[in-house]
């Protein structure tokens, strides 16, 4: 009787040893506005445009903020910031400023928890939201439904070509999808790549498929989709998917796209083996670097995606997005925090033109150099565009978003159909 | 002995630290994620009891049984390769090499030890088409074979992932049936050889009887350790093209981490145990058979 009782003993204390090393494990670190020792930075590692501009900031026109908290960068490969992100929220930990992912729509959820910080009042509360540039706001706030991501790049989309190889060819700025199918088939038979295009990431190619939408069906055409009042298997989606796979089946995208990764593309084109290459205006560094740029960036021009014969939509529709844009925690916003915002607001514009010749969504209003030629024809065009569309994934889930992005080389290498590409979308879309 | 082992107290501190750790590392996670599987949420916005949901998406879901089904394929074939192979490098060792094998196994095994990461890269430019043609690809056409993108589809893919893990382990059971192999008494050999027993007929009526436990256990090494596969195909196609080349692992890791469904994912990882499970039960069902009466 004895020894029984003194084993149940035994197992009560180990119970409640571990039960109370659970309960201490589940507690997390919460951190409060009044603890933040930095202004961490958690970002993806192929992100050195943001990283690069702040570390400069801090050291010049941030520096005392820098002082009072001192600016620490965490970087990571891109896949595995979302899954940070949520399980450091999850903890109530999340670093002061984080990128916002893959998708609006973790942004989205981490805001509804109460964990994204509401910028255009804090922003207007420092008294530096009429540094942003207006259009900037408007594509953030179609993004997210509410300014609450700090737009460190603001980008415009389309399709960037090779002068020279047009030129030598005989091939004018097409202006219509058939013009532009006829110009790839002419570059192809002279032995040109007509696209260089990053398959292995699959976004570069799935942008071409919500260009060809937008200009089909009008820029409200995702939005249907995100809404519930238009399916991606709708005849009219799966048409242009079959567009994009057309020019896949047709080779127009060179051997082996589903290899091809960021570099290896930017490379082809950038060397004048590929003569278009539709990339975001963030590429606008490579493009103004002669030691990535081969070809001259006097050689470089840029088209919108162009009009689809009889389509809602026009050319002057202009994907635009904020690029990397990065959110700040509600949790450990304090004063401090505040005085880099209102820095950065008032600095990053320019100092981004100036050092990187990229665009932010913040109002260049210092001293902001001379501009080279191609960054100014993006200002220019930024400034003309009335309406904006958003890529094709923006409004989709997570699921959704990688189901498209893996599915984009198979699309254009043929081993699946448009049909079944977007079937297996829209079935992510309808599960999430 | 019997009387420190008959006592209780001896038994509880002298097992408790130990069950205590096991508890905690083991079992409570495991208690924890078979828990999950009752529940739909994410850890932002907190967890809400879904019932039998998970299991019934689990049912329905398309992409899970795709996923299970190569993971089937995967862990048969690379299992068949690495044993297969395995065991001819043995007789290798054995019967041609003899004493001067080390060198041999010594270079066999090297690719064991290597960062699966870096031999993944390695069959990625192997295999490759752009930007320029791979090693492979020069040799296969220099036999006048034309095979085009390996990793564009489904099959291409999984035969390169294939063939990068039967290379990459095949060293690994090599050594293990080879020192299995050593086992094998001269003397039953000797005898075998004078009663006439020469080359395939040695090989079958003797060397393989005996050598069928180590065989067997190289069996269920490779079978468990394949079905659990998650680096090289992360490394290699990262579960492309689309995901025909995802075992359950890496879409459970997908469904857990990357679209936050702790849920969902839990569900798919108690069916990856359930497989685990049921494949371990009937290979052990087999070694209970005694092989050298087959």
């Amino acid at each position: 009787m004895h020894k029984t009782l003194r084993t149940r003993r035994i197992a009560l204390l180990a119970t409640a040893a571990t039960a109370s090393l659970l309960l201490s494990a589940c507690g997390g670190g919460s951190a409060s506005g009044s603890d933040v020792k930095a202004f961490t930075l958690t970002i993806n590692d192929d992100n050195h445009i943001v990283q690069q501009e702040l570390t400069t900031l801090g050291k010049g026109s941030c520096a005392s903020q820098n002082k009072a908290l001192p600016l620490k960068i965490q970087t990571l490969p891109i896949g595995n910031v979302d899954q940070k992100v949520q399980l450091l929220a999850g903890q109530n930990a999340l670093p002061v400023q984080f990128a916002a992912g893959g998708t609006p729509q973790l942004t989205k959820t981490l805001d509804k928890a109460g964990q994204v910080l509401d910028l255009e009042k804090t922003l207007k509360d420092l008294g530096v939201w009429d540094d942003l540039q207006p259009a900037a706001v408007k594509t953030v706030e179609n993004l997210y439904g509410k300014f609450n991501v700090m737009p460190y790049q603001f980008n415009i989309e389309g399709i960037w070509y090779n002068k020279k190889l047009f030129a030598d060819h005989g091939i004018a700025v097409p202006t219509t999808y058939d013009q532009l199918v006829a110009a790839a088939a002419k570059l192809k038979g002279a032995g040109v790549t007509a696209f260089s295009a990053d398959g292995k990431e699959g976004w570069p190619l799935t942008r071409l498929i919500s260009g060809y939408i937008y200009r089909e069906l009008g820029p409200d055409a995702l939005q249907a989709v995100a809404d519930g009042k238009a399916k991606l298997t709708d005849p009219a989606y799966v048409k242009a998917a079959q567009a994009i796979a057309d020019l896949g089946k047709a080779g127009y995208f060179g051997k082996g796209v589903g290899s091809i990764d960021y570099d290896t593309a930017a490379q082809q084109f950038l060397t004048g083996k590929a003569a278009m290459y539709y990339m975001g205006s963030w590429a606008l560094g490579d493009f103004n670097d002669p030691a990535k740029n081969k070809i001259g960036a006097d050689n470089v021009g840029f088209m919108p995606f162009p009009a689809v014969a009889g389509g809602k939509g026009s050319a002057d529709q202009i994907p635009a997005n904020v690029g990397l844009p990065v959110a700040v925690s509600a949790k450990s916003y304090n004063a401090k925090v505040g005085d880099w915002l209102s820095c950065i607001s008032k600095n990053y514009g320019a100092a981004s033109l100036k050092d990187q010749g990229t665009v932010s969504g913040f109002k260049p209003g210092g001293d902001t150099g001379t501009l080279p030629p191609l960054t100014q024809t993006v200002q220019d065009t930024i400034s003309k565009t009335k309406t904006s569309t958003l890529w094709f994934e923006a409004l989709f889930n997570t699921k959704a978003t990688e189901t498209s992005q893996t599915n984009a080389a198979p699309l254009v290498n043929g081993s699946l159909s448009a049909k079944d590409f977007m079937q297996k979308i829209q079935a992510d879309l309808d599960n999430g | 002995m019997r009387s420190v082992l008959g006592d209780r107290r001896a038994i509880a501190v002298l097992l408790g630290p130990a069950l205590l750790v096991y508890t905690l590392v083991m079992l409570v996670p495991m208690g924890w994620s078979l828990g999950y599987t009752f529940f739909k949420g994410n850890v932002i916005e907190g967890f809400t009891f879904g019932g039998l949901g998970n299991f019934d998406k689990l049912w329905h879901d398309p992409q899970a049984h795709s996923a299970l089904w190569f993971t089937f394929k995967y862990a048969i074939a690379v299992s068949a390769g690495q044993v297969l192979c395995g065991y001819l490098l043995a007789l290798l060792y054995v019967f041609v090499l003899r004493k001067s094998s080390a060198v041999v196994r010594t270079l066999v095994f090297f690719p064991v030890i290597l960062p699966t990461v870096a031999v993944a890269l390695m069959f990625q430019k192997l295999f490759a088409v752009a930007p320029q043609n791979g090693l492979a690809n020069v040799a296969l056409e220099g036999l006048g074979l034309h095979h085009g993108d390996w990793f564009a589809g489904a099959g291409g893919s999984f035969v390169v992932l294939v063939v990068m893990d039967v290379w990459r382990s095949m060293g690994f059971y090599g050594v293990l049936i080879f020192a299995g192999l050593l086992d094998i008494p001269d003397e039953t050999l000797e005898s075998a050889r004078m009663d006439g027993a020469t080359g395939w007929r040695l090989i079958r009526h003797i060397v393989l009887p005996l050598s069928a436990p180590v065989l067997l256990s190289s069996v269920v090494f490779s079978i468990n350790g394949t079905l659990k596969v998650f680096d090289s195909v992360l490394a290699l196609t990262n579960g492309g093209p689309g995901s025909d080349t995802t075992p359950l692992t890496l879409y459970m890791f997908r469904t857990a981490f990357s679209y936050g469904d702790y849920g969902y994912g839990s569900t798919i990882a108690s069916l990856l145990t359930v497989v685990c499970l049921g494949v371990t039960l009937i290979v052990f069902r087999f070694s209970r058979r005694d092989l050298t009466k087959g």
